[in-house]
């Protein structure tokens, strides 16, 4: 649990760190329900709401079908609203995400990743965030607890922003990112209080002068319309993220590029992944690095929407990529890879692709494993387009 | 106590034009319920015969601030509403104060919802939900509910060779509101437009969560002609299938106790719904639909406390 200091340097868990940047913020309504690994930012938030260092109505409700659904009520009467969850939380969830992202509420959800049942496992993979990509929410993947942290109020810009008005989801790897303790920055009060502005909603259900009718039924005349606005929304986030970074990374002095670079200038083979383990691959970097290899890593942390021109810019000029999925899409190509080869497509080169499933259910990924997925890489050795599985024991 | 002709001349909080069929009872709940309170009202739908029919987009038969999120949601939905207007007040960024109600068919009630509204119950969120309960799913063409009656036809409890009709009792939800201890719970129908009006405005004016059943008529789904709304609304008290009675802090008191309290077969016999019940071929189903009703009524008639 949080203890209270006024230090701006920390030691905080992935969960402590989401908690914290709600606090922060400061939301009219909180909704959680518990679901592991979720649960310690509920906990979190419960304490502060309990000790009133939030002045944040908070619905112990008894689904997150509910606490999505609540979330939603509340944003439609016009106060901020946040909730977090897990796996088949998410599942649950998943028929009001897309009700928020077609009402255009600007809800901002912590999810911490978790394996979809069946088998039920608790533990990290990104099958339940990758099941809800297509829903209509701006999706930041996190590294470690600093991100989340950041990410949640660069959500918040985003979500709000009236020329986007859509909800995000910030997430994080369970256990690896959520339960482990890292140092970390935390801002003071006053400066979120400032970066986050106040809320103005234009439209509210609880301005009953001015009475609104929200989520209204829509036929074949006006549907289309309304999902290319949608779809308008979403694309501009691309630009305006770029404004809102400049602003955080102003504040922080750390950067929220669409993905991060590290070492791929003049690197032969890259390897593109996502949260958590963006850490394991910049360490393997660095050691066949010292041994002459030319390898770099993207870290991929804007997802949704999916930054195709900028990601291509840099990888047409990559020889040999190695796509890195944490989930399957079964029957299908895996979606970080799927997602690569839509950006390349077309291009003056193209690259060499190769697709790796690694860490479902929390299985480890380990430096080692990471290196000899560059050499491999390095050496060409691999089929195209066959899938590769990392660690399975056959 | 306001005349009903003053009441019809309040302003309108769900305007005429909308889309419901001729003789539909829910128009008339809505309308008569919202007039109990001259306070701002936002209203939460769920997804069924009254949302689709009030909001068809660019239109909106609602003058009053309304929601609709998804079908089993429409409680979670209001506790969120509910908890952001709680916020703003006590930011002192609302002064004014704001009544909330949510509409919901028997689908959305005793079904899929239930889970949703026993949460904002056992929480104790301040709202009044109004289940109109059309006795099946209409909206999606009349499938059986589990606040259908024995003996009903729907499209998924079917006349047949071997089944003849929906098998077994309708849910009582009355009771299980009671059991979640709310400080007010009825249920009521429109032909007494001074009960539904004075159980509307105590439902409305009690703080914490309240519930109203309302029984609403539905032309197409029991399949009667459409002037005859409000007479079997009147037939469903007359024979006790539907009784008019309110539980406050858990004290029950009945409404109305007819006179002479009629067979059941007058209130179905005007239905095509229950047609294959006249036969004799299925007077066992009769049978037990007569005595759900008197069974009801008798135990109803044990826990009452008048006055």
């Amino acid at each position: 649990m949080i203890t209270k200091s006024k230090k701006t340097e920390v030691v905080f868990t992935g969960a402590e760190a989401a908690a914290m940047a709600m606090k922060q913020i400061n939301p009219g309504v909180i909704s959680i329900y518990p679901i592991t690994p979720q649960t310690y930012i509920a906990e979190n938030i419960s304490k502060f709401v309990a000790d009133g260092e939030m002045d944040t109505e908070q619905i112990n409700v008894e689904s997150e079908h509910s606490a999505l659904s609540a979330v939603a009520g509340a944003e439609a009467a016009g106060v901020r609203a946040m909730t977090a969850t897990s796996s088949q939380g998410l599942a649950l969830m998943w028929e009001i995400l897309s009700v928020v992202s077609g009402l255009r509420l600007p809800v901002v959800m912590n999810v911490v990743n978790r394996a979809l049942s069946a088998p039920i496992n608790i533990h990290a993979d990104h099958s339940d965030v990758m099941g809800s990509r297509d829903l209509g929410w701006i999706q930041i993947f996190s590294e470690n607890p600093q991100e989340v942290y950041d990410h949640t109020f660069l959500a918040l810009k985003l979500a709000e922003n009236k020329d986007i008005l859509l909800p995000v989801m910030v997430c994080q790897d369970g256990f690896i990112t959520s339960h482990c303790s890292e140092n970390m920055r935390v801002l003071p009060d006053t400066i979120v209080k400032k970066f986050i502005g106040e809320y103005t909603p234009t439209n509210r259900l609880l301005d009953v002068n001015n009475p609104i009718t929200v989520g209204p039924l829509v036929l074949p005349d006006y549907f289309l319309e309304i999902k290319k606005m949608q779809s308008e929304a979403i694309l501009n986030a691309l630009k305006i993220y770029l404004k809102i970074i400049k602003e955080l990374s102003a504040l922080t002095g750390r950067s929220y590029d669409y993905f991060e670079e590290y070492k791929t200038k003049d690197a032969k083979a890259v390897i593109v992944v996502m949260s958590s383990s963006a850490g394991t691959a910049r360490q393997a970097v660095d050691e066949l690095r010292q041994k002459g290899l030319k390898v770099g890593l993207i870290k991929i942390r804007l997802f949704r929407p999916f930054p195709y021109e900028a990601i291509a810019k840099i990888l047409q000029n990559i020889k040999i990529i190695g796509v890195l999925d944490r989930a399957e899409s079964l029957g299908a190509q895996p979606p970080l890879s799927a997602e690569i080869k839509n950006s390349l497509y077309g291009r003056k080169s193209m690259p060499i692709i190769k697709n790796y499933i690694y860490g479902l259910g929390g299985r480890d990924l380990t430096v080692e494993q990471t290196k000899d997925v560059y050499k491999s890489l390095l050496e060409q050795k691999q089929q195209k387009n066959s899938i590769e599985y990392i660690g399975l024991n056959t | 106590m306001p005349s009903l002709k003053e009441l019809v001349q309040k302003p309108k909080k769900i305007m005429s034009g909308h889309r419901s069929c001729r003789g539909c009872g829910f128009p008339i709940i809505a309308r008569h319920i919202l007039r109990a309170t001259d306070k701002p009202v936002v209203v939460v739908n769920a997804t069924g015969c009254m949302e689709v029919t009030t909001t068809i987009y660019p239109q909106t038969a609602w003058q009053i601030p309304w929601m609709h999120n998804a079908f089993e949601n429409a409680a979670a939905t209001m506790s969120g509403i509910v908890a952001a207007y709680n916020f703003l007040k006590k930011s002192k960024k609302l002064d004014k104060e704001i009544k909330f109600v949510v509409f919901g068919g028997d689908g959305g009630t005793y079904d899929i919802g239930l889970q949703a509204l026993s949460g904002a119950w056992e929480r104790g969120d301040n709202f009044l939900y109004v289940c109109y309960d059309n006795q099946a799913y209409m909206n999606t063409g009349i499938q059986r509910s589990s606040a259908t009656p024995v003996g009903a036809i729907t499209s998924t409890t079917p006349l047949g060779k071997i089944h003849k009709g929906k098998e077994g009792d309708r849910k009582d939800i009355v009771k299980i509101a009671c059991a979640h201890n709310l400080p007010y719970v009825a249920q009521t129908a429109i032909h007494n437009w001074l009960d539904l009006y004075n159980k509307a405005k105590k439902a409305i004016e009690t703080n914490g969560p309240t519930f109203l059943n309302v029984l609403s008529p539905c032309v197409l789904g029991w399949k009667y002609d459409s002037a005859l709304t409000i007479e079997l609304s009147r037939l469903a008290a007359e024979t006790c299938y539907w009784p008019l009675y309110e539980i406050e802090k858990g004290v029950y008191k009945i409404n109305y106790i007819p006179q002479n309290k009629l067979p059941i077969i007058e209130f179905i016999k005007h239905q095509a719904r229950f047609k294959h019940l006249l036969n004799k071929e299925n007077k066992e189903i009769l049978n037990q639909l007569q005595r759900y009703v008197d069974q009801s009524w008798e135990n109803l008639l044990k826990k009452n406390q008048p006055l």
